[in-house]
């Protein structure tokens, strides 16, 4: 992840000035960090002239918005409707068992963050989940080890 | 009346090509479209063969992705279902080469009676190629509408009858009519890409697969409702979507359908593309609008209407994607003869994502009118394995369930209405037997009370009540007065939240509680879950004739909740017995039975 307080004026400098854009600014700090640092938000407050505190309460009442550093790689198991029905829970259950981590948790080793997502669009798939953007679909509870495992691997490399 | 939906004009001077079509939208490439398009293009050219070898968007058979389509010079067109790099190379050195046909991977596509208006590009053309899209009729429609006024323009989408594809059905020709009533210099028309409802993706794939028509038909919106400025709003979960329409804008810009004075007219517009943050209140209007303004998307106060005091205070349109994409073929077939298709009351199409347990899960277009059997059995191939169909969902979490009795109903608006549902945006989720409807209800009132944005006290209060109590029903600690305060509550939560979520929270609640009441009354009276769903009333037990003595299950429990050994046989101790269903999953002789 790059950290250099530059590109955080290349967002300002993109967005300042334009109405309403202050979620499309966070959006692109969190993707630039993985999450929201209050630093990088401190330099949006100063720039857009809008109270921390405001922004603060746009973080928090959007789901997508984090304000800790996650783990390296992001789980999001899909708990939309078809997923639920197609067994979506008992991939969570085992994720947490494997992972000895609760929702929106990261492992102790800081290498994965379980969260929970509703709907990614991939109805025909369920249950479906993602690593780092990377969609797996038709997950059985028994495939998870292996699918974990790659990851841990890419690490060792 | 002829059905024609477009006219395809690349035909004539490509007859002589083989087409290999990929499915590359979100699902298509989940399920490993790259690797296959990969492997296509390294055996085509292993074979020095000259084929046009593409991405498409979605060809809507979801479950049997990755999807190939294979079109042979003057032979219909073939499609491929569970496509991988062995049966690609198949395709080409069976197929390609000697055209014979692979009939084991064969998908059969369009089954029963589809009519594909929205979807009429998606599968067929490249997406990210503009010129695709115009040589099929792409951007017609605009240069027809500019020619003429607006009002007259409006008047032509009256006559069509189509009506808003977001859920609630408000006509499309009053909402255009009244934005262009109101005062004022500056305008906004909105696309409304916020697709939240989950099980539903019809938006997402339309956006994938022909981002172009939801651009046209907004700027063509635009031009009647009086707008300069337009906005597509899309759920930042749906990335994809998101590259595709700035892709379409970029290539709209540089063919001047879209900047300063459109195709030579007077009339100027640009586009801007604003993301949702994860918040399913922000699809109702007023809070998409706060959204856009960079604000937590809570709901406002209606009246004022947006198409009176929207965005920033200005008149602004707001339509969803689906509506959108009806817009050119509209004006392109015109309004009558889009008024030939559906119901009276309901004309047109409309797109559902029929998912759950259904064989063939995936996006079906049917005229509105089609009933709801003929869309899970002629289409979708009916219930997967050997289960009985029990009902089906629509409308998401603010619809309800329709029991299978009421499955010959004709699909439309007001018949969904009538039976306690709603169109809703088009998620159609097939339950079966397995499938508790107590359960069911409290994994759509849990969905809202997590998504209800705590403005007001009837939906951010009694929601949470309400999950309480089902709660207390799955779990057998309710009461049969439960059922008379549930409903009670719902009709609260209805009458007096503030905005569409908290007024329809309550929707799939009541909507089972009308249908199947007996299976709430079993939780509560007989402490019994008929479809083993609620953990709280589950007992697991080891059937002696079964069990063979493996151990397998004593082994697995995470409690010792296990008793016995190899030559005793096993037995589950209940008050040690957590229900994590391990003993179940685990056992190969099906002697572990739920009860």
């Amino acid at each position: 992840m790059k950290k250099e307080i530059g590109n955080v004026e290349i967002i300002i400098e993109k967005w300042k000035g334009i109405k309403g854009s202050l979620i499309m600014a966070l959006h692109e700090l969190q993707h630039l960090y993985g999450y929201v640092p209050q630093k990088g938000a401190q330099q949006i407050s100063t720039a857009f002239k809008i109270p921390l505190s405001q922004i603060f309460e746009v973080i928090t009442f959007y789901n997508l918005f984090k304000l800790k550093e996650p783990g390296k790689h992001t789980i999001a198991v899909c708990l939309g409707t078809a997923c639920y029905l197609k067994g979506a829970p008992d991939i969570l259950n085992e994720l947490k068992v494997l992972l000895k981590v609760e929702e929106g948790g990261t492992t102790k080793d800081g290498q994965f963050n379980l969260d929970v997502v509703r709907c990614l669009g991939c109805c025909g798939l369920a249950p479906v989940m993602t690593i780092d953007g990377e969609i797996y679909g038709k997950v059985k509870k028994n495939e998870i080890k292996d699918i974990l495992a790659k990851y841990k691997k890419k690490e060792q490399k | 009346m002829n059905k024609q939906v477009i006219i395809d004009k690349t035909l004539a001077g490509k007859k002589d090509n083989i087409v290999v079509s990929i499915g590359a939208s979100s699902c298509g490439i989940a399920a490993g479209a790259e690797a296959v398009f990969k492997a296509f293009a390294e055996e085509i050219k292993k074979n020095s063969l000259r084929v046009e070898l593409k991405k498409c968007g979605c060809l809507g058979m979801c479950s049997a992705e990755p999807l190939v389509e294979v079109k042979m010079p003057g032979k219909a067109s073939v499609v491929y279902g569970r496509v991988n790099k062995e049966i690609a190379s198949k395709i080409v050195t069976d197929h390609l080469l000697k055209g014979t046909i692979l009939k084991d991977y064969v998908f059969e596509a369009n089954k029963g009676k589809q009519l594909k208006i929205v979807l009429r590009n998606c599968g067929v053309i490249d997406p990210e190629n503009i010129d695709e899209y115009i040589a099929r009729e792409g951007y017609d429609a605009l240069k027809k509408v500019l020619s003429t006024t607006p009002e007259t323009a409006i008047e032509e989408l009256k006559k069509s009858g189509l009506r808003g594809r977001g859920g609630a059905g408000f006509p499309t020709w009053m909402k255009w009519s009244l934005t262009r009533a109101s005062k004022g210099e500056l305008k906004y028309i909105i696309c409304n890409g916020d697709e939240g409802d989950p099980g539903a993706y019809m938006d997402r794939s339309v956006l994938e697969g022909d981002p172009h028509s939801v651009l046209e038909g907004l700027i063509i919106g635009g031009y009647c409702a009086g707008a300069k400025q337009g906005y597509f709003y899309i759920r930042a979960e749906y990335p994809l979507a998101i590259a595709r329409i700035q892709k379409a804008i970029d290539q709209a810009l540089a063919s001047g359908f879209l900047g300063k004075n459109i195709l030579g007219s007077d009339f100027s517009f640009e586009v801007e593309i604003r993301l949702g943050a994860g918040a399913f209140v922000c699809g109702e209007e007023t809070s998409l609008i706060a959204s856009i303004e960079g604000e937590s998307g809570r709901p406002r106060q209606r009246p004022p209407y947006p198409s009176e005091r929207g965005l920033w205070g200005k008149p602004t349109m707001i339509n969803n994607v689906e509506t959108l994409a009806n817009i050119p073929v509209v004006f392109l077939r015109g309004g009558s003869w889009f008024s030939e298709i559906g119901t009276e009351k309901s004309k047109g199409t409309k797109v559902f994502a029929v998912t759950g347990k259904v064989k063939d899960s995936g996006l079906v277009e049917v005229p509105m009118g089609t009933t709801l059997r003929e869309i899970v059995f002629d289409i979708c191939g009916g219930i997967a394995g050997k289960k009985k169909i029990k009902a089906v969902q629509t409308g998401g979490p603010s619809g309800g369930v329709i029991p299978e009795k009421h499955l010959d109903t004709p699909v439309d608006y007001d018949n969904l209405q009538k039976l306690g549902s709603i169109m809703g945006s088009g998620g159609m989720i097939v339950m079966d037997e397995t499938d508790c409807m107590v359960d069911i209800s409290k994994f759509y009132l849990g969905f809202c009370v997590d998504e209800s944005c705590g403005k007001c006290a009837p939906c951010k209060i009694g929601g949470y009540q309400m999950l309480k109590i089902l709660e207390r029903i799955s779990e057998g600690k309710g009461a049969l007065t439960d059922l008379d305060l549930l409903k009670s509550l719902c009709q609260t939560m209805q009458k007096t939240s503030f905005c569409g979520l908290g007024q329809t929270a309550s929707n799939p609640v009541l909507s089972t509680l009308r249908y199947f009441e007996d299976e709430y009354k079993e939780h509560i009276e007989e402490k019994k879950c008929r479809s083993h769903k609620c953990s709280g009333l589950l007992n697991y037990r080891i059937v002696e004739e079964k069990c063979k003595l493996c151990g397998l299950c004593q082994k697995n429990c995470p409690t010792e909740a296990i008793e016995g050994s190899r030559d005793k046989g096993y037995k589950i101790i209940k008050s040690k017995c957590v229900k994590c269903g391990k003993c179940y999953d685990v056992c190969r002789f099906d002697a572990v039975q739920k009860g």
